[in-house]
């Protein structure tokens, strides 16, 4: 579906999809019997939240600041990883090995080291977030770093440019389109690591976040709770892509939208 | 005789690529008098965009040597200013602060007679004052190149080394900016090194034409038609002959 389509498709759309689904799985726990326990019906589900509604604002509320934290950190030291990668291919070729590392590495491995090393507390969420969203925004802005016009690089030399004018003046404003690029890729991976986090942290912290709750809830058996709780996650996700969206109209918009790039749509 | 004002001699540029050495430049000598257009004439490929290059310091020859009004590369390359292809603005900068870049990045001009000169380079270049604050991509392919133009003469330039600016334009634009350089020699005396594939536009504009041959410079044409040129100039009976010399000359010294 391309933008031109009218507003009432673009949003009528996806709403019909969800009541397609709500209806199809009503029918589907019905006709194969599912009980409450494995499959709790929609309306099931609809009820948990609102008898949850408190205990999941209040998860979504310490998981979100969890996750914006995460993300926030990955971005600034992303940045600097990336802006100290541009500015040496030694250290790119001493360091990038390590970086991969870090994203090949299963969070779920590590968490476990995270916590006890920095204890079962909300810092430790914050970290497996950040560890988790970092890589897409080295990645992303040390390509935008270098990834530069040759002819705006010899513009600079001709003009007797200092390196760090050329990082100043050039290199960054240059990068910031890959940084949003980077942050929408991570924003996702933030709420994961946030999650994540929280499920090995627990309740023994003082942590309770979206992802203890989840913890708790799947020890009692109350699946629509759990579900609830899963469609949290998922809000949470979008509101930081929204928040990253956001942060590109007010903050970059110079270097993106206003550049012709990206669309403002 | 005129003052030379760059003076390239027995020019060598090698690039290597995969273990293979190509010769872009073999023993190149080039006089460019002062305060004239000369134009780099030549096919695709024969290294004219590698010769500014080198003339700008951008790329070190293997050997041989350019002065700059007698001075090394190095020394004077605050007298030089280049135009590239494409225009090279920067999206992120409005008109008037890609013009102003060149002196933000050398600092020591600023103020009310920074200001001054943006204004006259823009005018000089015909920007009207409602597009001064656009940014690269609301303007058409004729505004940016104008809009680099200007970028290059903010610094007063003594010689301005133009690579193919025109090539992505319509004939009706180039004619433009033909005239729009003709006007800029004319009023700054600065010395030009032009390069192009079109021969019409090399006759145009040049005091003198060096034809492209096996790396070095074939032949050197001197266009004697006079300045001020107007369109009119194109259709006169010493164009057309000079048109027929240029044209043997690219193709005898393609074939050497």
């Amino acid at each position: 579906m391309n933008n031109k389509s009218p507003r009432w498709i673009r949003i009528g759309a996806p709403i019909g999809v969800f009541f397609a689904v709500a209806i199809a799985w009503h029918l589907a726990v019905d006709w194969f019997k599912l009980p409450p326990i494995l499959l709790p019906k929609p309306y099931r589900v609809l009820q948990a939240i609102w008898t949850e509604r408190l205990r999941l604002a209040q998860g979504s509320w310490v998981t979100l600041q969890a996750s914006v934290l995460g993300l926030a950190a990955s971005a600034l030291i992303g940045s600097f990883v990336a802006i100290l990668f541009s500015q040496s291919a030694w250290i790119r070729t001493a360091l990038y090995p390590y970086v991969i590392f870090l994203q090949t590495v299963p969070i779920v491995a590590i968490a476990p080291l995270l916590i006890v090393w920095s204890g079962a507390e909300f810092r430790t969420v914050v970290l497996v977030s950040c560890i988790i969203s970092i890589f897409p925004i080295i990645s992303n802005v040390t390509s935008g770093l270098l990834s530069i016009d040759p002819n705006h690089l010899d513009l600079f030399r001709l003009q007797g440019a200092t390196r760090w004018q050329t990082l100043l003046k050039l290199r960054i404003p240059s990068a910031i389109r890959a940084l949003v690029q980077g942050l929408r890729i991570s924003c996702g991976l933030a709420v994961i690591g946030a999650i994540v986090g929280e499920l090995f942290v627990g309740n023994s912290g003082t942590s309770d976040g979206l992802g203890a709750l989840m913890n708790a809830m799947q020890a009692n058996l109350r699946t629509a709770e759990l579900i609830g709780a899963i469609l949290a996650c998922t809000l949470l996700g979008i509101l930081l892509f929204l928040g990253v969206e956001l942060l590109n109209r007010w903050a970059f918009k110079r270097w993106t939208i206003d550049t012709g790039f990206e669309s403002d749509g | 005789m005129a003052t030379v004002a760059i003076q390239c001699e027995g020019l060598r540029v090698v690039f290597s690529q995969r273990g293979a050495n190509q010769t872009i430049l073999d023993g190149l000598d080039l006089a460019v008098p002062l305060g004239q257009i000369t134009t780099l004439l030549g096919p695709s490929g024969c290294g004219k965009s590698t010769l500014l290059r080198v003339v700008a310091g951008l790329t070190e020859p293997a050997s041989g040597s350019v002065k700059i009004e007698g001075q090394s590369v190095r020394a004077s390359q605050h007298k030089l200013a280049f135009v590239f292809q494409e225009s090279a603005l920067l999206p992120w900068r409005t008109v008037w602060q890609n013009v102003r870049l060149p002196w933000e990045l050398r600092q020591g001009l600023s103020g009310q007679e920074l200001e001054s000169r943006i204004r006259t380079a823009l005018d000089l270049v015909g920007f009207k004052a409602t597009d001064w604050h656009k940014k690269p991509h609301q303007l058409s392919g004729g505004m940016k190149m104008r809009a680099s133009i200007a970028r290059a003469l903010i610094t007063q330039p003594d010689i301005l080394l133009l690579d193919e600016p025109f090539a992505a334009l319509d004939d009706m634009l180039r004619s433009k900016l033909n005239d729009l350089l003709l006007r800029i020699v004319e009023q700054t005396k600065t010395t030009m090194l032009f390069v192009t594939h079109n021969i019409a536009e090399a006759i145009y504009l040049s005091h003198s034409i060096a034809v492209f041959s096996q790396g070095r410079i074939g032949e050197q044409i001197d266009v004697d038609l006079p300045f001020p040129r107007n369109s009119q100039v194109r259709s006169s009976p010493e164009f057309a002959a000079t048109y027929g010399r240029v044209s043997e000359s690219l193709i005898r010294n393609a074939t050497v």
